[in-house]
Parts: structure tokens; sequence; C-alpha cells
């Protein structure tokens, strides 16, 4: 109260914050394609690359709504799986042009997550984690009971994208190298717009929302309409993550849609650091070379994924990523 | 005399078969300090809430420059110009001082823009720091606010509601949880605020509010049951009987 000094303006760099981790912060967006230019030549095969893209897309857009608007959804499956589906039937079947398919794949996934977010962000806590597992389970049940569209249990099968044209070069897309980096252009435009979100004044009003929502609204923001469009812009990333996959795997599994799908990318999330906006990604990263590398050794490597999970949550609840800026960086 | 502020006209609040306000009628005129005292569970909070939006009254009207609050959402009440603070505090704990300030000034400008820069807002920065300077938390503002000191946070509290330039500033407890040096320093605060805008406080630390009022309210059982200068509260008898003479110990 009584440290009281004269307010000068500063001048803007006097305002930031400066060392490695602001730096890190700033170029996050070119650092982190850098990152994915060149992680298909460090990892033991390019299909796993390519999960890890897919998935870190998914869980970096996930985030937006975890870890920086302090929602834990149990529903974001749903998303991912309504933009595989909708981009495997597109092109499937009414052989609509791949791009197209991508584009419709992500616009359902949004119209999905505005209605999922509509009834679920009314509710707090526990019910709205709830409620966005309710419904998920009812978009898979869907999914589940319309076999003549969605495949059933099988899966949806049949839209092979072959090839990819592009400014007039045809690109063929079955092979694993040309594959990643097409879809990594996917992940790179996805990485840019959610490092924009957090950016912007909305990302400093979800950040408000997820420090204190009473205070937040006294301030004069309206919580529901916020937490709406974040909900909805986070679906969005997630449904183009499972366009991605769509494209990647020619085949839409019925799992994608599934409730473990979602604790999944929780897992994934928490695992490299929701509080960061690359450690998502790092916990994808990591989640899936577990997963291959332990699966190798054991058909069990669930419980060693597991246990090492439930280790980083009792002791370094900052995630891998997380806890490298807070003690590595600085 | 100027028009009021703020208009209450039978307000009534009921919790179930609880009736937490009963026939509230008062007026608040702009420029002065009114203070609202009273017994626990006398219904001041309710009535605060009621005033700033939280809760939509069971009965009656509040008119805010004429205009009936009714059916405005919470959120609107700080863009008409109520803001508020709370009994137990209620900051961002873990944004920086400044940014604390800052997002509560962009709540003013800026809410669902996603394709410019937060820190292109100059302007708000600028407001955020003339703000903190104005409660005397400059030389904090790089500092997570969870870290402050229990004033200091009360502070920064006023400093918030204070950032959207409201006319009418309802502050609860503002001296909640404070030593007598920090109380201090927290009335000097409010006389300087008082001197730019209406303000309703809730408070229990009798000595002060005597000194800083200009008029007080005194809530029991919900019914308004005195209503005047510090003088007229402290030789009302009604008053003295209900709240005074239990053993409060001052006046």
């Amino acid at each position: 109260m009584n440290s009281s000094s004269v307010a000068a303006p500063l001048p803007a760099a006097a305002r930031k914050p400066a060392g490695l981790k602001a730096a890190l912060t700033k170029y996050r967006v070119p650092l982190s394609i850098l990152a994915l230019c060149i992680l298909p030549w460090l990892l033991p095969s390019k299909a796993l690359a390519v999960n890890v893209l897919i998935y870190g897309v998914v869980c970096v857009g996930y985030n937006l709504l975890f870890g920086y608007t302090g929602l834990l959804s149990f529903g974001h499956a749903a998303f991912f799986g309504a933009g595989a589906y909708i981009t495997g039937i597109a092109i499937g079947q009414f052989g609509v042009p791949w791009y197209l398919a991508v584009l419709m794949g992500i616009a359902g996934g949004a119209v999905l997550a505005f209605i999922i977010g509509g009834m679920s962000t009314r509710t707090r806590g526990i019910y709205f984690s709830m409620v966005t597992l309710a419904l998920a389970q009812l978009v898979y049940y869907v999914a589940l009971q319309t076999p003549s569209w969605t495949g059933g249990e099988n899966g949806l099968r049949g839209f092979t994208v072959n090839k990819i044209n592009l400014f007039g070069f045809d690109i063929n897309f079955l092979d694993p190298v040309n594959k990643y980096y097409v879809l990594m252009v996917f992940a790179a435009l996805a990485l840019w717009l959610v490092s924009r979100i957090l950016n912007s004044p909305f990302g400093a009003a979800i950040e408000a929302i997820r420090e204190n929502e009473r205070r937040a609204r006294t301030c004069g923001y309206d919580v529901e309409r916020t937490k709406l469009l974040a909900f909805t812009l986070s679906g969005t990333i997630c449904a183009l993550g499972g366009t991605m996959s769509a494209l990647h795997l020619a085949f839409v599994p019925l799992e994608s849609m599934h409730y473990l799908t979602s604790g999944m990318i929780v897992m994934m999330t928490l695992l490299g650091g929701a509080s960061s906006f690359f450690g998502p990604f790092i916990g994808a990263l990591v989640f899936l070379l577990m997963e291959d590398v332990f699966s190798l050794w054991t058909s069990h490597w669930q419980i060693i994924v597991g246990s090492i999970f439930v280790l980083f949550v009792l002791f370094l609840p900052k995630g891998i990523w997380g806890t490298f800026l807070s003690r590595v960086v600085r | 005399m100027s028009a009021p502020l703020l208009a209450v006209e039978n307000v009534g609040m009921k919790f179930g078969g609880f009736v937490a306000l009963q026939g509230v009628t008062t007026e608040f005129r702009p420029g002065r300090v009114t203070s609202i005292i009273g017994p626990n569970g006398a219904g001041k909070s309710t009535f605060f809430n009621v005033l700033s939006g939280v809760l939509s009254p069971s009965t009656g009207t509040v008119r805010f420059k004429g205009q009936d609050l009714k059916g405005t959402r919470q959120h609107e009440f700080v863009h008409r110009g109520i803001a508020r603070s709370y009994q137990i505090t209620n900051i961002f704990p873990d944004l920086s001082v400044h940014e604390n300030v800052r997002v509560a000034a962009q709540a003013g400008r800026s809410r669902y823009n996603i394709w410019t820069n937060r820190n292109r807002f100059d302007e708000l920065d600028a407001r955020a720091d003339k703000a903190l300077e104005s409660v005397g938390l400059f030389a904090k503002r790089n500092e997570t606010a969870k870290f402050l000191a229990h004033g200091q946070q009360r502070a920064l509290e006023i400093a918030i509601a204070l950032i959207s330039g409201p006319e009418l500033l309802l502050l609860d407890e503002p001296t909640a949880g404070m030593g007598p040096e920090e109380t201090k320093d927290m009335v000097a605060l409010l006389e300087r605020l008082a001197a730019e805008r209406t303000i309703l406080l809730v408070e229990h630390k009798m000595k002060m509010i005597l000194g800083l009022s200009d008029r007080i309210l005194v809530l029991h059982h919900g019914q308004l049951i005195a209503d005047g200068t510090p003088h007229d509260i402290q030789t009302d008898p009604e008053v003295r009987r209900v709240y005074l003479g239990q053993n409060h110990g001052y006046a």
C-alpha cells in the first residue's frame, strides 16, 4: 500500500521480460515448425511422426480449453472423430476433392463443438466434464448405429487419397515423407492459429476466466459466451486433427470417437504440460513414443505408460515441457 | 439537489422461505460516501449482490441513472458504470499485478477479438499503470498477484474495480482482515477516491465508518431501520439497541 512510486509510462522494451524463456515464447510458432520439420528424421518411423503431428495438433487445440480456459472436457474425441468421419464420408461416398473434404470435416467439427459447447459450458466443474463425456458418447453411439454411413464398428474405409495436387504438382501421398510434410502444413497452420488466439485480447479473457471466473464476470466479461467461443475454437482444431488422421490412415476406426480417446488426449496434454503452448505437443510425442517402444517389449505397455503418467501428475504437475520451462530455462 | 444516481424501490429478496431483504427503499446521490452497517445476517451482502447484479431481486426495482436494471446480466453492470469489490479478496492470483488491472481494463474495449495482439493496446497499459499508481501498487506491477501482502491484494482489487471508471463503486468490507496500519492506508485511499465518485461501503469497523461516511444506512433483519448522518446514527435509539449496544464496544 505504501510502496507508491512515480508512474512514468515505461518504454515498451522495459515492460517485457527478457531472457531465453521470453524468446521461446515470442518465437514459439517458428520454433515449433522448425521442430516439426526435423521430427520425422529423429523418430523410429515416419508413420509415428505423422501420428505425433496429428495428436500434437489435437492436444494443442484441446489445451486452449483445458490449460488456458480451465475447462476439463472429457469429450474432445467427438470432434476428432467428427472431423475424421466427415472427411472420409465426403471423399468416399460423395467423391469430394480432398481439400474440400478437409474443410467440411473442420466445419462439421466446429458445428458439433458449438452445439456440445452450448450445452456443456452452462455447467461447471465436474458437471461440465460429465456433460461433455455424456454428449461425446452420444455422438459415439450415433456413429456406431449408422453403419451405412460410418461403417459401424468396423470403422470407415474406402476413401484412400493416393495423390494430392498442389500448385500444379502431383504429390504422391502414399509416400510417408510426402504425407508427413503435407500434413505438417496443416499442423503449422493450427499451431499458428492457437498461438494467435493466445496472444490476442480474447486469449487474455480466457486466462482471466481460468484464474477467477467470478472476477472476470465482475470485470465485464460475458463468461458463458467466452467459454462457448473457446470451446468451439478448441473443438475445431481437434476436428482438423481428425481430418489429418483420416487422410493419413485412409481409415476411421470407431474408437477414434470413444471416450478412451478423449482420456488419451487429456493424458497427453497433462504429460507434456497444460500450462504451456508447446507442452501438449511434447506430451503427444512422448506418449506415442512410449507406446511405440514399450509395446515392442510387452503387450501390457499401458501399465508402464500409466505409471509414468501417475508419477508426472504427482511429482511434476507442470508436465515435461512446463517443468523444463520453469526449471531449466530462466 | 441532484438527481439520484441509484434509486432502490421496495426491494425484497427471498431465498426459499428465508427473507433476506424486505421493502428496502432508498436513493443514492452522486459524489458521496454511504456506508451500510448492520449485525451479521442483516442482509448487507445480499443488498450489495442485488445492486451489483449478482442476484436479481425477488421484488421491487433498482434504477441506475433512471434506467431499470431488471434483466441486466451481471457482466453488463460494469459497462453501465457500477463496479464492485468483494468481501473475500477476489483477484486473478496467477497473473501479474499489472495484468490483473490490464485485463480488467480490456473488458471495456475488446473481449472477443482474436486477430490483434493483446499488448498492442498501449492505452490500456498506461491506464493500468495509472490505476496501480493511484492505489500505491505501481512498484509491484510485475509481481505475481498471489504473492502480494493481504492489504496490497485488497488495494489491487480496488484498482481492478476502478479501472472501468465507474460512477458507482461498491466496496464490500475493503478493510476485512487488515491490521491498523493497513486500515489507515485504505482509509486514506478511500478518501482520495471519494473525491471523484460515489462510493457505497459495507463495513464493520465503526470508528472508520463514522469518520469516512457522509451518510449511513442501517440494516436489520433485511429491513432498513435507520438512514442518516453519522451523528444521527450514533444517537438513534433503535440503532443503539440492535447494533451498537450489542457489545461492539465503540460509538
